[in-house]
């Protein structure tokens, strides 16, 4: 009964969580906020549903299943890298480097950054009095 | 009571597949369309571990493993091929 009440609890959490994810892809005004509605709540949704699944089929069916840990591992180590990616998209092809907020040092933001200025910047005296302006 | 449990988390996970779908249809931006269809992956597998819940088998939970893994795969390669013009350098 206790296990039952667990399950259902972890079926309707995650079935709020998804449907939370969705809504907010459609509702919210700005995308780089659309961007936390499906990268958090929908991974927590999902990962719910997969954590209700392995306790149904431990407890009521009688067979452990190693995969739903698996899949939840899975899409909680590719959601982050996923968000950063499209982040990153939407920053490059809508705006431009002059728009963004100063970084707070003479280097611009780590994204627009080439390779060549970075090797350029980067001189062993470079890092050290930016290691000493760190602390 | 699972089994309403089960009824209800599928109507929402149902809900939120089509209401990715409309995001899909009229996206603002282009990355949205990429979250869009990154979200609505991931809603597919949440909706397969739900019927693997209803049948009672582990058949479906590879199925989901290999669509966890093209999903991830289709949209690092979408973004990366806008980001760069290229997908393999």
């Amino acid at each position: 009964m206790v296990v039952e009440i667990l399950i259902s609890a972890c079926l309707v959490i995650s079935g709020i969580f998804g449907l939370v994810g969705s809504i907010g892809l459609i509702k919210l005004p700005d995308p780089m906020m659309r961007l936390h509605a499906p990268t958090k709540a929908t991974t927590l949704g999902v990962g719910g549903a997969l954590v209700a699944s392995m306790l149904y089929f431990e407890f009521v069916v009688g067979r452990f299943s190693f995969h739903e840990l698996m899949i939840t591992l899975f899409l909680f180590l590719t959601a982050p890298i996923t968000g950063h990616f499209i982040a990153k998209t939407h920053l490059h092809l809508g705006h431009k480097p002059e728009d963004l907020p100063p970084t707070g040092s003479d280097r611009p933001w780590a994204s627009y950054e080439s390779d060549e200025a970075r090797a350029a910047v980067e001189t062993p005296e470079s890092a050290a009095s930016e290691a000493a302006r760190k602390g | 009571m699972i089994g309403y449990a089960l009824t209800f988390a599928f109507g929402c996970f149902g809900l939120a597949l089509l209401l990715n779908i409309y995001r899909i249809v009229n996206a603002p931006t282009v990355g949205d369309r990429i979250l869009a269809l990154d979200t609505m992956v991931i809603n597919a597998i949440a909706l397969l571990a739900l019927f693997g819940i209803l049948e009672g088998t582990a058949v479906y939970f590879e199925a989901s493993m290999l669509i966890a893994m093209t999903g991830f795969i289709s949209t690092v390669s979408y973004t990366r091929y806008l980001l760069r013009g290229d997908i393999i350098e």
